[in-house]
């Protein structure tokens, strides 16, 4: 029997969340998918040379950055966390300036799509380097609490094939022994490019390596915000809160290839996908907050209106925007002018 | 005539890394030190022995064996607003940190269009002649001079090593901080008192000299200096410059120095091939052709991995003063 609204909503309460909220991280999820759509789109128009996709990792993205303390926390993320920078704070327009490789976009149209670097919102500058940002966010945290600047911690996430590298067990092993205030955060997706999980590692559950290095693991529905939310606010807390580290496991799944470079085909089949699709987490969630009695569906309506909408207006006045120029090839080298040897 | 109070004082080079360590994490409490046994050992030479009792555990911080997350988990901090000084034990080890140098450390402001940058010292012992065998007697400033957002210094003498090494600790920008480790305890010299820096970049020519331009740099530069100084005992002038820096690169004494003597000899420990010679003689070849009496030499390590263990193996790896005597030699009288 299905549950009444009264009920619904009285589950929803046990995450200590408000209606806006729970509106936020919906709203948060619906322009993730409208921003990644678009970027897919420009590729296919041939606007821009390449985009990455963060289908899937909706509901992941959005429960996490509801549990981030926005000028407090710092982000470590990597090139699929599109719905958490924007859940931290950064804009539409920003994301663009991304795609487009603009000369306003944070780093000056030098990195790929989706590697934002913003002090503003306390996301860490990284690469494409697979686990090369898990030692920086360690050392980030080791400054927080060097500093004893109790009450901040640092995110920092990755996908499943990141655990193989041997940085990121470094980075697990040394932040266990300083109990450092982090949150280590798998977004497992299943694939690595093409690479499936069973082929990647002999222990599947990723949260159970957590042991071994002497922190608390914790595996959860990555397609779920709430029971996103709920892991990582608890992760979050006993980091601020000088408990130390934690390793959490969202398993989710990946619904686009890796990028518009790849081929996903190739290594699964649309079938594989399709199931996976049933559970797609934007449905479900619009479904629980409707059935809670928490949105109504002309709010839903609106919001998805609204997002289109904020995608073209960011997307034309990001296309508008100059190229960064031949000379800016030249700055920021080192701090000053740098004249290299001709 | 001595006088009772001294603006300076003799130390070797491995107690000037120490003084100014010590004197930066006085200083200012930014500053960290990270790396293997660097604590209650001290590091392997005693470079930092009873630091952590001085200073806490928290700032000489003794980290797992891992040489990729001591360098990366030092970009971090760097990132963050400290100051470390990431210590690779032997220059040997460096290379399971090669990303978090050169892809990370030496991009992160380029990467960022200026807004994040690493302001960090990776200091390392590096070199041979000390019987350290394959995998503890290395060059690796070739590994990394390619590297464009990278400082790379080797200072030779005591009050280079601090000037040098305070300059690096006050850099906004990652520097490579290489201490040749037979320097260590051989090389001793006056150390003025007090902060100072010498800037990153500027060669020193340490003999003055008409007949030929020698550069070189780390042990060598003591070498080719005994071999300068026998050769002036047998009539011939020759200029020795202390590069100090290999990047940035100090092109313009090179070129002042090669267009007043009008030859050129590069002499270092690494390997011939692609090494810090070659750029230095592309250089001048380019800048400077017209000016020069004879063709540019280097003398450099044979190209083989390294020097071995046993004593032959690692004398015919490495130069002497006698072999750069006779280099020079015949470069004085091409």
């Amino acid at each position: 029997m299905a549950n009444t609204p009264t009920q619904t909503r009285k589950s929803l309460e046990r995450h200590g969340l408000s209606d806006e909220q729970l509106k936020t991280i919906f709203r948060t999820m619906l322009l993730q998918r409208q921003l990644d759509n678009r970027g897919f789109q420009l590729n296919r128009q041939g606007k821009v040379p390449f985009a990455l996709g963060s289908e899937g990792h909706e509901a992941l993205q959005a429960g996490a950055a509801m549990a981030f303390a926005r000028g407090k926390d710092i982000l470590a993320p990597y090139y699929r966390d599109l719905g958490l920078s924007i859940g931290i704070g950064l804009t539409p327009y920003e994301i663009m300036l991304s795609i487009f490789a603009r000369a306003a976009d944070h780093n000056g149209g030098r990195q790929f799509p989706n590697h934002y670097s913003s002090k503003r919102a306390g996301l860490m500058s990284f690469s494409s380097i697979l686990a090369a940002h898990i030692p920086h966010a360690v050392g980030a945290a080791y400054a927080l609490q060097y500093r004893k600047e109790n009450g901040r911690a640092v995110l920092v996430t990755f996908g499943d094939g990141t655990t193989s590298e041997g940085e990121w067990h470094e980075s697990m092993n040394f932040a266990a022994v300083h109990k450092l205030p982090i949150v280590f955060l798998c977004e497992n997706n299943q694939w690595a490019i093409s690479t499936p999980l069973s082929l990647q590692m002999g222990q599947p559950d990723i949260y159970k390596r957590a042991e071994g290095y002497g922190m608390p693991g914790e595996q959860f529905d990555g397609f779920d915000p709430l029971a996103t939310y709920d892991a990582v606010k608890r992760a979050m807390d006993r980091a601020r809160n000088g408990g130390g580290p934690t390793l959490l496991e969202g398993v989710c799944y990946r619904f686009l290839a890796h990028s518009t470079d790849d081929n996903d085909l190739t290594y699964r089949t649309r079938e594989d996908v399709d199931e996976h699709r049933k559970d797609d987490p934007l449905p479900r969630f619009e479904n629980l907050l409707l059935d809670s009695g928490v949105i109504t569906a002309d709010e839903v309506a609106a919001f998805k209106k609204d997002v289109l909408r904020e995608t073209n207006e960011a997307t034309d006045k990001a296309e508008a925007m100059p190229f960064p120029t031949a000379d800016d090839l030249y700055k920021h080298v080192y701090e000053g002018a740098w004249e290299p040897w001709q | 005539m001595a006088v009772a109070t001294s603006s300076s004082k003799v130390l070797n080079n491995v107690e000037a890394v120490r003084d100014t360590l010590y004197e930066a994490l006085k200083n200012d409490d930014r500053v960290v030190i990270l790396g293997e046994d660097v604590g209650a050992r001290g590091n392997v030479f005693l470079i930092t022995k009873d630091f952590a009792k001085e200073f806490g555990t928290e700032r000489i911080i003794d980290t797992p064996i891992a040489e990729a997350s001591i360098v990366g988990i030092a970009v971090g901090m760097a990132m963050e607003g400290l100051r470390p000084i990431a210590e690779i034990q032997f220059a040997d080890f460096i290379y399971p940190s090669f990303n978090q140098i050169v892809g990370e450390a030496a991009k992160t402001r380029y990467r960022s269009n200026g807004e994040y940058t690493c302001p960090m010292v990776i200091r390392t012992p590096y070199g041979g002649g000390v019987r350290g065998a394959l995998s503890h007697s290395v060059s690796v400033e070739a590994l990394f001079y390619h590297v464009p957002g990278l400082k790379i210094v080797v200072p030779s003498f005591p009050a280079d090593v601090k000037g040098l090494l305070n300059a690096a600790i006050d850099d906004p920008d990652p520097v490579l901080f290489l201490e040749h480790k037979k320097t260590y305890r051989l090389i001793k010299g006056e150390v003025p008192d007090g902060h100072y820096v010498i800037p990153i970049g500027k060669a020193d020519v340490k003999k003055e000299g008409s007949q030929l331009t020698v550069v070189s740099y780390g042990l060598y530069v003591h070498w080719a200096l005994e071999a300068a100084n026998q050769l002036e005992s047998e009539g011939m002038s020759v200029e020795v410059i202390d590069l100090r820096s290999v990047r940035p690169m100090d092109r313009t004494l090179i070129l002042q120095s090669v267009r007043k003597t009008r030859k050129l000899l590069v002499i270092h420990e690494d390997n011939k091939f692609g090494g810090i010679g070659a750029e230095i003689s592309a250089m001048v070849a380019e800048e400077a052709l017209f000016d020069l009496d004879a063709p540019i030499r280097r003398l450099a390590a044979p190209d083989v991995p390294a020097m071995g263990y046993a004593m032959p193996l690692e004398e015919a790896y490495m130069s002497s003063p006698a072999k750069m005597a006779d280099a020079m030699r015949d470069m004085v009288k091409f």
